[in-house]
């Protein structure tokens, strides 16, 4: 599902240029759900970030669902984004001026699809992590964990192949941790998407199937 | 486009604090503007009594210039006789005197008014709206009849009452007889307003002659495209003017000139050989710089607005939204902010102008956002939401969506 193929990725800033992947080579199969893990700044959330096709390699070829990404334009990956993939960040990144209902909506309105649809398919998103409720809530008004469930519900709401999760449960309690992480096991178990996630925690992590460690920017198991 | 205009009044609602900056910003500037423009209106568009101004042609500037020295007036009563009478094209032509202070002697009160001289044609080039009686006629002026027409606000300064028609009145020492009353002309209006309107009389034959003097010509065109062919005729009538002292001056410059010309060629003393271009060029510029900066402040808080929703752009894009949905989305609030402004300016224009007709700041002046003045606010604030949306919109489009997230720097 997602392949890498001796991955670099440089940051040039005005002076120094800092290596933050190196020789990275990954296969991610169809349904799998997969674990990063290593110390802070080993660059896993870069390599989520390259997988996510919100940034781009310096060097190296990626190829998501069977196509080669390499040289597509923006627009090419904005719509990939749209279709094959969901995210999941650590800090929810919910729009603070939407209702819960219309954060949901988001990755629908670039599709073209009616509005009562929209409303259909969120509201069954929302009903799904247990919000169905509180769709006309502001996310202020909600738990950490509740805005978790509502960043999951815009992950899944477009019914994406891939969700890929960037510490999903590190700015939550143990216990709200562990329902975020039920979700996501729900997910890939009943349908079959195929997740990525960061973790820092090796519990969560060995709840996946396997697990890629990094450390200073290389794959080391 | 449905879902942005939805998603902008969320946004808008939601962020009061930047919208009501912006909308102070956006309402003071269409207030200025608007009024302006509906001043602007009140003294260069067609309303009675110059409904015809659109086909009216003025002389009010004559000048002699050499490499030493130069004098400019008014134009006198010969010049204007030599170079606007039956012009090939002109319906009429009238010939009236620069406004001067008069003063009348009412029962041992003494009272002054603004008088214009004017001849009979007068009455027919301009529409005025007569309360009591009629014009005076060609005939009178050629008679020399001591009549006036006032104005109903100095009607009820000298008499205080209705029904004056007939009656007399001490002009300068001379008796008038009234013979009609019109409505009050706004004072910006340049041909028609006035307190007092008499006859111009009997001249001697030294004024009668004369090249420069008190006077201004008014030359009503068939229609507007006669308009150049007239002001080339006027022009080498102006040629064969002879050069009374040619050692001293070189040159006679004048012009047959639409109200804005006339104008500007006043403002610019004569001096400028493209005087509308000039001044024209000096007031759009300063519209311009008044409106781009409220613009700029618009942009700046665009931009800090924009970082502070960096990490929504980047989950938008993430989510898979395109540059150009982002950018419609951004310049779609900007233009609604625009607008919602821009009615709100409406309103307090209106609001303002009452007030400032009610101040006589310009006497008996009728401001109102008409059609035309309608029209100037509405390009102004969709020019308006443009300039300010459009820079940052561009900006916000090429953030990528890993930097946007993170809450990068444009």
């Amino acid at each position: 599902m997602i392949t890498l193929k001796d991955i670099d990725k440089v940051y040039q800033t005005d002076r120094v240029e800092t290596l933050a992947l190196h020789n990275i080579n990954l296969d991610v199969a169809d349904g799998e759900f997969v674990s990063i893990m290593g110390p802070s700044g080993c660059g896993k959330s870069t390599l989520l970030n390259l997988m996510g096709l919100l940034d781009r390699p310096t060097a190296g070829m990626l190829t998501i669902d069977g196509q080669k990404i390499n040289g597509a334009g923006d627009k090419a990956l904005a719509r990939m984004r749209n279709e094959k993939l969901g995210f999941v960040f650590q800090s929810f990144h919910l729009v603070p001026d939407l209702t819960v209902l219309d954060n949901v909506e988001i990755p629908l309105l670039y599709r073209k699809i009616g509005g009562a649809e929209r409303r259909k398919l969120a509201l069954a998103a929302l009903d799904r992590v247990g919000l169905a409720s509180r769709v006309h809530h502001f996310p202020t008004q909600l738990s950490g964990g509740q805005q978790q469930r509502v960043a999951i519900a815009r992950a899944i709401v477009g019914r994406p192949r891939i969700v890929l999760a960037d510490e999903p449960t590190g700015n939550l309690d143990s216990a709200m941790g562990d329902e975020i992480m039920s979700i996501l096991e729900e997910l890939n178990r009943n349908d079959k998407t195929t997740v990525v996630m960061v973790t820092h925690d090796d519990r969560f992590a060995a709840r996946t199937s396997r697990t890629v460690r990094l450390f200073d920017g290389r794959q080391v198991a | 486009m449905k879902t942005s205009l939805k998603l902008a009044f969320k946004v808008l609602a939601r962020r009061k604090v930047f919208t009501a900056i912006s909308l102070v910003g956006i309402t003071l500037t269409l207030v200025v503007l608007v009024v302006a423009a509906a001043i602007f209106d009140n003294t260069f568009g067609a309303s009675a009594p110059e409904s015809r101004i659109r086909r009216m042609l003025f002389v009010r500037t004559v000048g002699q210039y050499g490499p030493n020295s130069s004098n400019t007036s008014n134009p006198g009563y010969g010049f204007l006789q030599r170079t606007i009478r039956n012009l090939p094209g002109a319906e009429n032509y009238s010939i009236y005197g620069e406004s001067s202070t008069a003063v009348i002697y009412d029962k041992g009160r003494r009272v002054e008014a603004q008088m214009i001289r004017a001849d009979g044609v007068y009455w027919q080039i301009l529409d005025f709206h007569f309360v009591e009686g009629g014009p005076y006629t060609a005939a009178d002026d050629e008679n020399d009849r001591h009549v006036v027409v006032l104005s109903e606000g100095l009607r009820d300064r000298v008499f205080g009452s209705k029904d004056v028609v007939g009656r007399t009145m001490n002009i300068g020492g001379s008796n008038y007889r009234v013979v009609g009353v019109v409505a009050p002309v706004a004072v910006t209006r340049i041909a028609a307003w006035s307190e007092l309107y008499t006859p111009i009389g009997s001249l001697s034959a030294e004024e009668r002659a004369a090249f420069m003097g008190h006077f201004n010509g008014l030359v009503l065109a068939r229609n507007r495209g006669d308009i150049p062919r007239l002001q080339r005729e006027f022009d080498s009538r102006v040629a064969r003017e002879p050069i009374k002292d040619p050692k001293q001056y070189k040159e006679i410059r004048a012009g047959l000139d639409t109200p804005f010309d006339g104008f500007a060629r006043q403002l610019t003393g004569n001096r400028q050989e493209h005087p509308a271009l000039v001044v024209g060029s000096i007031l759009a510029g300063l519209a311009l710089l008044f409106m781009s900066l409220p613009a700029l402040n618009l942009i700046t808080l665009n931009l800090s607005r924009i970082m502070e929703r960096s990490p929504e752009i980047g989950v938008r894009k993430a989510f898979g939204a395109p540059r150009r949905a982002l950018v419609m989305q951004f310049i779609t609030e900007n233009v609604v902010l625009t607008l919602v402004g821009g009615a709100i300016g409406f309103i307090l224009a209106i609001v303002a102008m009452r007030a400032l007709e009610a101040s006589a700041v310009i006497p008996d002046a009728h401001l109102s956002i008409n059609l035309r003045v309608f029209l100037y606010g509405i390009v102004i604030a969709v020019v308006f939401g443009i300039l300010s949306g459009v820079y940052p919109a561009w900006k916000m489009s090429r953030l990528r969506p890993v930097d946007a997230l993170r809450g990068g720097s444009l």
